[in-house]
């Protein structure tokens, strides 16, 4: 007996638990309208209701007349939260009543002014296709001319060709006067229509048309980058191809000079040489340029047979560093010295790599120690560690904020440029000795550049001459990067 | 073709990155980040390699009794313990789509109290090596030398309230030697000049490896010929 009851009371409970709440007093929460874009006689209604739309409900929209009348103009079905009413021109706007029926009793009502659209305050109003770009972008530019009225607000409308309706792609705060289109399909032509806000009033612009966005093949604000760019890299090509066998002429490099003697030091010492090639990845030229160098060294204690040791960052750079070793062993004729612990892995972690690496150095006293690549803070903590070691030590990076560091604290350093000279130091293979040739071709075009350019703006400044002030600025022109 | 294939993939991907800089339509924009993510995928299986080396390494040095090896046993556990806790997400979601990282797993645990204060520990000892290479540097024992103890010693003091305080006092037509506008002038004028000149070789540098490594010339890094 206990148990149906007990079982009748708790599926009553569940059944209440489970009922959703009642539902307040139905409201409309907005009532809105104004006419459509572009068609000054055709207003458009909306609204919504602070509950889902009961199915017993029934919408009766009505217009008043000028002289005050309601006038039913259209009587809807529940869910239906938009209206378009054709109504005559000349208005400025037309007041509405929305009433929300239920059976025979109004439940509940609410009226709202729409406003009607007018033309004018748009100047210059235009579109083109952003130049230079990668397409589907169009920029709008207006200017807003109508004294009194400032709009707090600019919808733009968008249409493609043929279609009727204007479709919302964005709008603008107050001062805006330019807008940029995403998005748009290449090669179809859109018009656009702007309306503006003011508190009681709505103004259109003139529509423009016909505006396509398209994608570029060339960035013309590059252009001068790319005339440079091709002035250098067609001269090193030059210099490369017309190298022959006749020694070319390299200026002594101290740091590269001295890699032989610390090497030979080391040897005398009986202490590893210890190779940092950086810490960074592959895809980084400094690190080529650290491997590259790597081969020379490898080469000099392959032949005095000392200990090298080369603890990398990066599992690419040991395995690439591992090839350049192997084949420097192999090309000095000692392969049985060689041995694949020569390039070992560390750690990817900056400042673990640095304490293995500082570990490296205080337990086997390298005699020489050579930090060529890309350095970022560990930089001054590994050449001070080696100073304290007492090292021969030789430097070399092109991260400019890191070479004040190593030119404190190491004996000798390769200077940015010195860096990936160093492989055609090392190597005297002559393509690659003039390719340096080609190099200073640029240092001379960038030499004159700034002779002729700091004369001109000089020139102008003192003379105050206008022509020369349009030849200094076209000039500077030339070397600033446009985009 | 162990070298051809390469030299052709990297003359390929060079031109390609060359081109992109200029060309604004798709797919070119898009190529850097491409290759740089393909890039990626690939050092992701090379990580494989590098932690495979480091425990051949260790326990190489371990098993022949080196005299470092209290430190290999030191690395091989604490990067086999990690590894693992890790790789189970100990101590939360073990599920795929778990976050090893997720707080409270013990990787957390170890990354926040271990490996963090680690790193900094070896960060922070960059301020001690700043003061003994610095004492270094501007020891004047040449001219060079002592002209970049004054530029720093006028840079150090302008950057502090002593410095505008020492000067303030000087009359108007005299205000390019106080101090802060003479440490701002050093900055500004000789040090841009020098940076500007060095960050051009290193520009004109970038350029010729850059186009030696497209064209193949420069090969060396590849290691063996055959």
């Amino acid at each position: 007996m206990i148990k149906p009851v007990f079982s009748l009371l708790l599926g009553a409970l569940i059944q209440l638990s489970e009922d959703p709440p009642a539902p307040g007093p139905l409201k409309i929460l907005t009532f809105h309208g104004e006419s459509v874009p572009g068609i000054f006689t055709l207003m458009e209604l909306t609204w919504t209701l602070n509950q889902p739309d009961p199915e017993t409900i029934s919408y009766r929209l009505y217009r008043f007349t000028p002289e005050g009348e309601p006038l039913l103009v259209a009587q809807l079905p529940p869910k239906t939260h938009r209206y378009e009413d054709h109504v005559s021109a000349g208005y400025f706007f037309h007041r509405y009543r929305l009433e929300v029926w239920e059976g025979d009793s109004l439940r509940e009502w609410k009226e709202t002014e729409a406003l009607v659209a007018h033309q004018g305050g748009f100047v210059g109003f235009r579109g083109e296709d952003v130049p230079h770009d990668g397409g589907k972008e169009i920029q709008l530019f207006w200017n807003w001319d109508m004294p009194g009225i400032e709009p707090q607000e600019v919808r733009i409308y968008r249409n493609q060709q043929g279609q009727n309706r204007w479709v919302l792609v964005g709008s603008v705060n107050k001062g805006a006067t330019r807008y940029l289109d995403v998005g748009t399909q290449d090669g179809v032509p859109y018009n656009y229509l702007l309306r503006a806000y003011a508190p009681g009033k709505i103004f259109e612009s003139q529509p423009v048309e016909g505006i396509t966005s398209q994608a570029s093949w060339m960035d013309m604000r590059k252009i001068n980058l790319l005339i440079i760019s091709l002035l250098i890299m067609g001269a090193v090509l030059y210099y490369i191809l017309r190298a022959g066998k006749k020694e070319m002429f390299i200026r002594k490099i101290a740091g590269l000079e001295a890699i032989e003697e610390a090497v030979g030091r080391a040897t005398e010492m009986g202490r590893p040489v210890l190779y940092v090639p950086g810490i960074q990845d592959l895809d980084d030229v400094q690190t080529l340029a650290g491997l590259t160098i790597l081969g020379s060294v490898a080469k000099l204690t392959a032949q005095y047979e000392t200990k090298l040791d080369v603890p990398v960052s990066r599992s690419l750079v040991m395995s690439n560093g591992r090839e350049v070793v192997k084949e420097a062993y192999l090309s000095v004729g000692r392969p049985d010295i060689y041995h694949d612990d020569i390039v070992h892995y560390v750690t990817d972690e900056q400042f673990g790599y640095v304490a293995a690496v500082d570990g490296i150095m205080v337990r086997e006293k390298p005699a020489a120690c050579l930090y060529l690549g890309a350095f970022f803070a560990e930089s001054l903590i590994l050449a001070e560690t080696g100073n304290s070691v007492g090292a021969i030590q030789v430097a070399g990076t092109a991260m400019p904020s890191q070479l004040p560091f190593f030119v404190a604290a190491c004996d000798y350093t390769l200077i940015g440029e010195e860096l990936f000279a160093a492989s055609a130091y090392l190597s005297r293979d002559q393509q690659a000795i003039a390719s340096l040739r080609g190099q200073d071709v640029g240092k001379a075009m960038a030499l004159v550049a700034i002779v002729l350019g700091t004369l001109l703006v000089t020139a102008a400044q003192v003379s105050g001459s206008g022509f020369l002030r349009v030849l200094s600025d076209g000039f500077l022109r030339l070397f600033a990067l446009n985009y | 073709m162990r070298r051809e294939i390469p030299l052709i993939i990297t003359f390929i991907i060079g031109v390609m990155l060359i081109a992109a800089l200029f060309i604004p339509r798709k797919p070119f924009p898009d190529l850097d980040s491409e290759f740089s993510r393909w890039f990626d995928i690939i050092a992701v299986f090379a990580f494989v390699l590098g932690g495979g080396n480091l425990l051949q390494v260790h326990i190489d040095r371990i098993t022949r009794g080196h005299k470092d090896r209290w430190y290999s046993l030191v690395t091989v556990v604490s990067f086999l313990f990690t590894l693992i806790v890790g790789m189970l997400k100990v101590g939360g979601d073990p599920g795929i789509k778990g976050n090893y990282i997720a707080e409270g797993t013990w990787f957390k645990v170890i990354y926040d109290a271990v490996f963090t204060p680690l790193t900094a520990s070896m960060f922070s000892l960059l301020a001690f090596f700043v003061a003994s290479a610095s004492y270094r540097a501007f020891r004047a024992k040449t001219r060079e030398a002592t002209i970049l103890l004054i530029a720093a010693f006028i840079i150090l003091v302008g950057r502090t309230p002593l410095g505008y305080y020492l000067t303030y006092w000087l009359p108007e037509p005299l205000q390019f030697l106080h101090i802060p506008n003479l440490s701002a002038w050093i900055l500004s004028t000789p040090n841009l000049a020098g940076q500007r000149a060095i960050m051009i070789g290193i520009a004109l540098g970038i350029i010729s490896t850059s186009l030696k490594l497209i064209l193949g010339i420069e090969r060396s890094y590849l290691g063996r010929e055959k």
